[in-house]
């Protein structure tokens, strides 16, 4: 048996194992892969999160089981030390030796660490693996409890630079972003488009420090600080390093492999080295002289490189493509093609929204038939669409502008995805174009996306072809004549909306008799709140009627937090309270001991309540005439407001008035997610209305709706609907837009997505609602009063009954509480103690 | 830390040397978690009336070491009896205790019995 022996497990090292076993020939050879982190091989392109969940083996490409039972020996925490080439036999770190007849060096890179004075200091970190990350997370930890405000500096602007900069900002620190050029990403964007990635990523609180050339570190030891010119100082606390990579090639060196003026392992387009037993993959690979620092070529290489040894005649494409998109700290960003491109060969279309965060620019030819390249910040939707119209060479309209324009319709400017080539390469991670991926459905029988992708592989590296996928197994799918079905679960066929009425008509009383009549199994935590929902916007039944389906926060009407212990959130509509309220949630956070803070919905959340004082802290709520807030619910949360024409000399109408007006209207209203209202008194938008499901601005003549919009992870503005109406117009409106989202919406949907699915965009929601064009307004007003008369407080409810305060204790068979809960002081407060 | 999540191990029903008393039939919510103490042990109890069986298990979720399993939603995967817990959706088995949304973390369970209307959970000291 033949002997392949692969240096380095990480994507790269990992995707040629992978490529490698799925071929027949494979079963001629024995592999073997060392690598020298402890654990095999992980996903490096998502490290930042890493910090989200410290879950190192969500990141596992496979676990270590897959390399057994394919019968590859994995050899981790062993570095490869020595080369010898004459008699094919490597040495490691622990002084084993090991034969081969191929060698493929796939040891990938290092973060480059510039020879600045200091750097050895404790607290300054490179960003390249998980140790680092733990390192630095242990790091945060500790200057901290010394520090609250302690400051993090990056070193580097460029991508990598940039995650590390949301890894800091996510630890709690102060983030800085030192760049030694004049911009950010100076690889990828050009100086406008840089500067709108900066005013974004300082709105969100990153502080840019560019042209910037570090002197040293100071500190006794420690970091305590960045020295730029003679009086340029920096106070920072820790120092993440984040300059560029350098190869990993010192293999190479020491064999006397042919190497790179600057590093690197000169390889030629079958991935062979200087020794025709040696191939070189990834970012230790210098091919056209060039090192690739992206997932995709390097997975190509691996590809090459399986075919090279196998003995097919596979060769490395001479172009390769340097297009990427990523969201960077929830921005989007992505390059394509040429970005920058000189005017002698092409023109640019360059659209630029500096106010809202937005730039796009294309490049085109010169007869203007062709796109070559691109940038897009903000809002990159439209990428994978226009990386295929470059790719594929396809037509483009005699306006380029078209193509990054919004629409007027609100519709794409593009076809179907069904119009792309069958080569078009979709997927460039696993290299799977159109052809594949659609024809695994005519071809190979399969009749979903899960299905696809296990199939295929599609979506399953960097992920930034999923939109694309779904819409060309969708309509696939629809060509075929194959319904495109999104379930709730697996314990019932159906869509939220057809449950709804599947409820409705057949009068189903609980989600029992549902499971009975209409599903299988036991159910589970997705399609039980579902069916909460459900009953809850049919009947306006409270939580406390079936409180096995609800979710555990509607099931104890509080949130659960992070010590196991519940927030409580009183009503305030339109954030309007008397000092004498005021008072009294003073005096109940002071008799249970509660942390307090001001909620962004002009509300008082109160926080730290065991679940046995809930009731306790309820009674002393209701009887000082407070009631629920829902904030634990899929429901209204609040309708906040500005202060208006009563105070406000600016004002136009009475915008806390009218709030509070329709806060109760739909206060404890269940709906497909959760919803918030805004109304402002002028178009200043103090209550930033427009980042609500529903917004209302006074304007001369009445107030302006909007709909569909929200704040949080994407945010999105919501979208003018109706001018200058009258206070009941709008009510009437709101009942039906509000009733129709509620029927009609998927679980945990929320009302700007809803939009974007609903066929026909916003004009087809204004015949519904304002035209009535389908006949249902008259129903959806009627449903919505009924739902209105039938509110009641559910808190009220179960201090009042003695069987529902049963659920409001820790143990069923002991008075005793949870003592596991510890808190500990802060800022005159407390918070849980962190295990 | 270690020592709270290690005097959670499971108990097989071969193994039980005392079957604790943890209340009735009545005591426990339909289709759902409740939480009892047993010595310094804090156990989640799970009533699926629909099926008439009853699981236990440690009421420590392994991820946060937040004692709240009791408070998850109970259900099944693919016929496999299971809960959620409530601060990060993770399913576990509630007849082995693995983990269900695929990673290594691993919840002890213990065996119930009925007798009389009374329920017992079984331990091994």
């Amino acid at each position: 048996m033949r002997k392949i022996i692969v240096v380095g497990n990480g994507m790269v090292g990992y995707k040629f194992c992978e490529k490698f076993i799925n071929q027949d020939e494979s079963k001629k050879f024995e592999i073997t892969v060392f690598g020298e982190e402890p654990r095999p091989a992980y996903d490096r392109v998502h490290l930042s999160e890493f910090f989200e969940n410290q879950d190192a083996k969500a990141l596992e490409m496979a676990p270590a089981e897959w390399y057994k039972d394919n019968g590859i020996n994995l050899i981790v925490d062993e570095r490869v030390s020595e080369i010898d080439r004459n008699n094919k036999t490597i040495t490691t770190a622990k002084d084993r030796g090991f034969s081969y007849d191929y060698l493929v060096l796939a040891t990938g890179s290092s973060a480059f660490v510039p020879p600045i004075k200091g750097v050895e200091k404790e607290g300054v970190f490179v960003y390249r693996t998980i140790e680092d990350l733990e390192g630095m997370l242990a790091y945060a930890s500790k200057i901290k409890t010394i520090n609250p405000n302690a400051k993090a500096a990056v070193l580097g602007g460029g991508l990598l630079g940039l995650e590390a900069g949301k890894a800091v900002m996510d630890m709690g620190l102060e983030p800085h972003i030192i760049e030694f050029a004049s911009k950010l990403m100076p690889r990828q964007l050009d100086s406008r488009s840089s500067q709108v990635l900066q005013l974004k990523l300082e709105s969100i609180g990153l502080n840019i420090h560019l042209s910037k050339a570090t002197n040293q570190i100071l500190g006794n030891g420690v970091i305590t600080g960045m020295e730029f010119g003679e009086d340029d100082i920096l106070d920072v606390d820790m120092l993440v390093i984040s300059a560029g990579i350098r190869p990993r090639d010192e293999l190479g060196k020491t064999s006397g492999l042919e190497m790179g003026v600057r590093g690197g392992i000169v390889v030629d387009n079958k991935m062979k080295t200087s020794d025709d037993s040696i191939f070189a993959i990834g970012e230790v690979a210098l091919y056209n002289q060039m090192i690739y620092g992206l997932v995709a070529p390097g997975y190509d290489m691996a590809g090459i490189a399986v075919d090279q040894i196998l003995g097919e005649e596979n060769l490395m494409a001479d172009q390769i493509d340097m297009s990427t998109k990523l969201k960077l700290i929830g921005v989007d960003v992505a390059s394509f093609g040429e970005p920058f491109m000189p005017a002698s060969k092409g023109h640019s279309v360059i659209f630029e929204n500096k106010t809202q965060h937005l730039y796009k620019r294309i490049n085109v030819s010169l007869d203007g038939k062709k796109l070559l390249g691109g940038i897009l910040i903000g809002d990159a939707s439209d990428y994978n669409m226009l990386h295929q119209v470059f790719l594929n060479e396809m037509a483009i309209p005699e306006d380029a502008a078209q193509l990054i324009l919004p629409a007027s319709d609100g519709g794409s400017s593009f076809g179907s995805v069904l119009d792309l080539p069958d080569t078009a390469q979709v997927c460039s991670c696993e290299s799977l174009t159109k052809g594949t991926i659609c024809g695994s459905i005519t071809e190979e029988g399969c009749n979903n996306l899960s299905e696809v992708i296990a199939q295929t592989k599609a979506t399953t590296g960097c992920g930034g072809c999923k939109p694309m996928v779904v819409d060309l197994v969708n309509e696939t799918l629809k060509s075929l004549g194959k319904e495109v079905k999104e379930t709730v679960c697996e314990h019932f066929n159906y869509n939220r909306q057809e449950l709804y009425d599947l409820v409705k008509i057949n009068k189903v009383p609980n989600y029992n008799e549902a499971l009975n009549l209409f599903g299988n199994g036991q159910g589970c935590e997705i399609c039980k709140p579902v069916f909460a929902s459900i009953f809850a916007t049919i009947t306006m039944e409270t939580a406390n009627r079936q409180p096995g389906i609800q979710d555990t926060n509607d099931r104890f009407l509080a949130n659960i937090q992070r010590n196991g212990t519940y927030s409580v959130v009183p009503r305030v509509p339109g954030g309007e309270i008397t000092p004498q309220q005021l008072i009294v949630l003073g005096e109940v956070a002071k008799k249970y001991d509660l942390y307090t803070k001001i909620t962004g919905g002009q509300r008082i959340d109160l926080f730290g309540a065991q679940v046995h004082e809930l009731p306790l802290i309820w009674k002393d709520l209701i009887d000082a005439g407070f009631e629920s807030g829902h904030a634990y619910g899929k429901s209204l949360r609040t309708v906040k407001s500005c202060v208006g024409s009563t105070w406000c000399r600016y004002g136009m109408h009475e915008s806390v008035t009218f709030a509070i007006e329709i806060e109760k209207r739909y206060r404890g209203l269940r709906s497909p997610h959760k919803f918030k209202g805004g109304v402002s008194g002028c178009i200043r938008e103090c209550a930033e209305a427009r980042g609500k499901d529903f917004g209302l601005i006074a304007v001369e003549g009445g107030w302006n709706l909007y709909v569909c919009g929200n704040g949080g992870a994407t945010p999105k503005h919501a979208v003018l609907f109706a001018e200058q109406l009258d206070d009941k117009t709008v009510v009437k409106y709101l009942d039906r837009f509000l009733m129709y989202y509620i029927r009609t919406a998927g679980p945990l949907i929320r009302t700007a997505p809803w939009l974007d699915k609903l066929e026909g965009g916003i004009d087809y929601l204004r015949q519904v609602i304002i035209e009535d064009s389908i006949g249902i307004a008259e129903d959806l007003e009627n449903e919505m009063k009924g739902l209105i008369n039938k509110y009641e407080c559910e808190w009220k409810q179960a201090i009042e009954s003695p069987e529902i305060m049963k659920r409001f204790k820790h143990f069923v068979n002991s008075d005793d509480t949870d003592d596991t809960i510890e808190f500990v002081p802060m800022r005159d407060q407390k918070m849980p103690k962190a295990w | 830390m270690e020592n709270i999540l290690s005097q959670y191990q499971s108990v097989p029903d071969t193994k039980v040397a005392i079957w604790f008393k943890v209340g009735q039939i009545a005591d426990f919510p339909e289709n759902s978690g409740a939480c009892i103490k047993y010595k310094t042990k804090q156990i989640a109890v799970f009533n699926f009336t629909r099926t008439g069986k009853w699981y236990a298990s440690q009421n420590l979720c392994p991820h946060k070491m937040e004692m709240v399993l009791s408070l998850g939603m109970i259900g099944d995967k693919e016929g496999v009896p299971k809960v959620a817990c409530p601060l990060h959706k993770k399913n576990f088995s509630l007849e082995n205790g693995s983990n269900l949304s695929g990673d290594d973390l691993k919840i002890a369970v213990y065996p119930v019995k009925i007798e009389n209307e009374n329920v017992y959970i079984g331990f091994e000291d």
